[in-house]
């Protein structure tokens, strides 16, 4: 298995078991663009069936969700940085862009569980209409996404402490980074059909 | 929660079906524990990363699948047989109903291909293994504990019984309280993750992992079977796991998906449901195709017809399996254009389908025909799954479907398919490839009793269904009326001759590990395909040396050339994974989580879950690369399997 192994390119790419981990996370990546497009059509069948609960219209602040996008827009730029900084192999400046990575990703989840409780304190919870759930749980499990990036993101900082650039540990980081470029591209739809049309219908 | 509340009381079939489960399990342990045998099931079996022997624990889970469904199937046979019939109540029947359905096509069709699948694929491509083994441990565990989650539902908690497909709102909590739905909803859930990771895993396999010389269209059928199936899987099984984890919210959370109030949409469910469903049903029926593709070519003696026409059928079925959905539900109220759309697009998929049905006629003809028992279920299966083809359009008429919609017309139609595509695939392929697992081939005399048991008591039973269908029967009921008995008693025979059939097979494994000869040679029936150059039986690196492919049928070349895959001058040392029991222990951990879920016992629920976490985190750790079988090991073995 390890017997194409190459001499040059990219270290995640060397090895046949790491192109085959690189392609089989892409095709992970297609099953979830499925997943979500399930969840968007979901919220696009349930949309305007509030019943009783107010609309989003009136709950929805545009402030706090331009700063969650900037703060995850921004993190999928640092994470661009912090694999640019693999390939030039210094540990170093990877571990400190992916931590600065972290941290905006940090931000963007504190921004959303306080957007959550303050939705629940106008009145609406996962419970109260078909399109407050499908709205809590397609951003909700964009969210449940970044937090389990976030705690794997922390697994593989120590691993890079512990044992710097290899192979291996050079492909998990680009795997990551993959996921955290992904949960972006989610993001930005969720901020388009769900926050701006929702705002203006 | 009181203990009567916990296991299902009251029934005397169930208290039956409770004593027969205790025995059968103080009967395992006592057997393991006298012959010691506990650290052989540890370390060759529950730990193993290698796909033969992780297919044949698929094969032996299906097995137990396909006698449990048949019980049930059975069941409902005696019940139906007569007017008036006091065997099942209402209650007892939907949940017979339902957990049939759901065991034969998730616990029993699926894990039975994708068993295949892991025996053959590696071998047919000429690799060594999949491309993530350990993944592939994961899948089969967490299909397991998946399917035992949803089996113990008939003794704890109670069955779910709002059909397999489950619509909601029956299926939502305020018509369908207690544990029983969300054992469906979470053994899915559990087995769903397996099959995903397994579509990811045989395309990445496949893609990556042939050996050298084999380009995309020199690929043995069956692989491609597999290809095509495995991107149906990537993209249809995610709408399932959205769908499943939509409604256990609505039970257990309160949310409003499929809810009859706060303007839930029970009907999005339906959609849900069958844009993945449908997919599924060419999930199981286009391996059966690659199966029997491989195995007419074989008894033929000819190469296949058409083969690349057969490799761009499927492409085209799998593309259009997904543009089909709306014909589950055609009298749900789409309105005319929609209903028109959806039926020109099913009556579509008659035409690639045809193409190979065409193209086994044409591997057929002229071809020097052998009939052993293999050849002898896929010749069963061309006409039996022709008449199932064809009713199959009738239904997919929309304005005709209102006649035939939900009647046994529709339940002979699908029977017809998937019984005959699918079951025979099966059996066809398991006693194809049995040498190549076990080292020696199933007796073809007791094979051939239980395939004509099986295949006439096929048609004995689900023939008649089509017309007490057009008679008006509708499915799902529970007791019939006098008009429609004579049709339901020949049917109910029918059913006991395929329960025959089954019995008959399970003893032919008992005979032939017994008496029948053992294997000489790997070549088990003059194979064309890179199988069977291997030695029987398969050593764990399954090839000391990869061949040079050079064209379809590889191994038919080769044995021209007289090559094998045993070069001595240039053996090398082989990389191969280690064994791990993460994947059981991190699987029955989540089986530990799902279970708290469907007693909504969210302690539980969530302590499994971290669990689940952390062994995730201790594999992040795990830089454990495997090891290296040296060149010595290789041709001492070699030397012994070949009798050399």
């Amino acid at each position: 298995m390890s017997a194409h192994e190459l001499k040059s390119g990219p270290l995640e790419y060397r090895s046949s078991q790491g192109r085959m981990n690189i392609l089989g996370f892409w095709i992970f990546l297609a099953a979830e663009i499925v997943l979500f497009s399930t969840l968007f059509a979901t919220y696009a069948v349930l949309f305007g069936r509030t019943a009783n609960a107010p609309t989003p219209g009136e709950l929805f602040e545009p402030s706090t969700v331009l700063v969650m996008t900037f703060l995850l827009l921004i993190s999928s730029f640092t994470c661009g940085i912090a694999v640019h900084e693999m390939r030039r192999g210094s540990v170093k400046g990877l571990i400190t862009w992916l931590i600065i990575t972290l941290v905006l990703g940090l931000g963007f989840l504190g921004f959303e569980i306080y957007e959550f409780i303050h939705y629940t304190h106008e009145g609406v919870t996962l419970q109260s209409s078909a399109y407050w759930s499908s709205f809590f749980i397609l951003t909700g499990t964009h969210g449940l996404h970044v937090t389990l990036g976030i705690g794997w993101a922390i697994l593989l900082l120590i691993q890079l402490a512990k044992r710097g650039l290899t192979p291996v540990t050079s492909r998990k980081v680009f795997i990551i980074s993959l996921y955290w470029h992904f949960l972006d591209v989610i993001w930005i739809f969720i901020f388009t059909s769900v926050y701006l049309i929702g705002m203006v219908v | 929660m009181q203990l009567d509340e916990f296991f299902v009381t009251g029934e005397p079939l169930i208290y039956g079906a409770m004593v027969s489960i205790a025995l059968v399990t103080a009967a395992i342990i006592f057997i393991l524990t006298y012959f010691k045998k506990w650290g052989w099931l540890w370390r060759e079996w529950l730990t193993t990363v290698d796909h033969k022997k992780i297919g044949i624990m698929y094969i032996i889970s299906a097995l137990a699948m396909l006698f449990r469904g048949g019980m049930d199937a059975l069941m409902m046979r005696i019940q139906l047989a007569f007017p008036g019939m006091n065997f099942l109540n209402a209650q007892h029947y939907d949940e017979v109903f339902t957990t049939h359905g759901t065991v034969m096509i998730i616990f029993m069709a699926m894990p039975f291909l994708i068993g295949l699948m892991n025996i053959v694929v590696p071998l047919q491509i000429g690799a060594r293994d999949v491309a993530f083994p350990y993944l592939n441990a994961v899948s089969f565990w967490s299909f397991f504990f998946g399917a035992m989650l949803f089996n113990i539902s008939f003794v704890i908690g109670g069955s779910p019984d709002a059909g397999w497909t489950s619509y909601t709102p029956l299926a939502g909590a305020a018509m369908s309280p207690g544990p029983g739905q969300n054992f469906y909803l979470l053994g899915l859930q559990l087995s769903g993750i397996g099959t995903l990771a397994t579509g990811i895993n045989f395309m990445v396999t496949i893609l990556k992992m042939r050996a050298p010389g084999m380009k995309m269209f020199q690929m043995p059928i069956f692989s491609w079977s597999t290809l095509v199936t495995s991107f149906i899987i990537v993209f249809a099984f995610p709408i399932l796991t959205v769908a499943l984890a939509l409604m256990t919210i609505d039970r257990i959370f309160g949310s409003q998906f499929f809810t009859l109030t706060g303007e839930g949409m029970p009907m999005m469910w339906t959609n849900l449901f069958w844009m993945w469903g449908h997919p599924e049903v060419y999930i199981v029926v286009l391996p059966a195709f690659g199966i029997f593709s491989e195995i007419i070519s074989t008894f033929a003696r000819k190469q296949l017809f058409g083969y690349k026409a057969m490799v761009w059928s499927m492409i085209v079925i799998a593309g259009l399996s997904f543009l089909v959905w709306v014909h589950h539900f055609f009298t749900m109220g789409m309105g005319a254009f929609v209903n028109s759309v959806f039926s020109i697009s099913t009556m579509l998929i008659a035409v690639p389908t045809g193409v190979k049905i065409f193209n086994w006629l044409g591997t057929l003809y002229k071809g020097r025909i052998q009939l052993t028992t293999p050849m002898l279920w896929s010749l069963a299966f061309i006409p039996s799954f022709v008449i199932g083809g064809v009713t199959g359009v009738m239904l997919g008429m929309a304005a005709t479907d209102y006649q035939y919609h939900n009647s046994y017309f529709l339940v002979a139609h699908f029977h017809y398919v998937l019984i005959a595509g699918t079951v025979f695939a099966c059996f066809a392929g398991l006693v194809y490839w049995y040498p190549k697992m076990f080292g020696h081939k199933l007796n073809e005399r007791i094979g051939k009793w239980s395939l004509w048991f099986f295949v006439i008591g096929f048609h004995v039973c689900f023939f008649p269904q089509y017309f007490v269908g057009l008679d008006g029967m509708p499915r799902r009921v529970f007791t019939i009326i006098p008009e429609w008995m004579p049709l339901n008693v020949i049917s109910t025979v029918g059913a006991f001759g395929m329960g025959m059939g089954f019995a008959i097979f399970v003893y032919n494994i008992y005979y032939s590990l017994r008496y029948n000869e053992r294997e000489k040679s790997g070549d088990s029936w003059d194979g064309r395909t890179l199988e069977w150059a291997t030695p029987t039986p398969v050593p764990f690196y399954n090839f000391a040396t990869v061949p040079h492919v050079e064209g379809l049928d590889a191994y038919l070349i080769m044995k021209e050339k007289g090559q094998t895959t045993f070069d001595e001058a240039n053996l090398k040392p082989i990389h191969m994974p280690s064994n791990t029991g993460q994947p059981f222990i991190m699987m029955s951990i989540m089986f530990v989580a799902s279970f708290g879920l469907v007693f909504e016992w969210l302690w539980m629920a969530i302590a499994g879950l971290i669990g689940v976490i952390v062994m995730m985190a201790f594999r992040s750790f795990d830089y454990n690369d495997g090891f290296y079988v040296k060149v010595d090991e290789i041709k001492r073995t070699e030397r012994s399997a070949r009798g050399l």
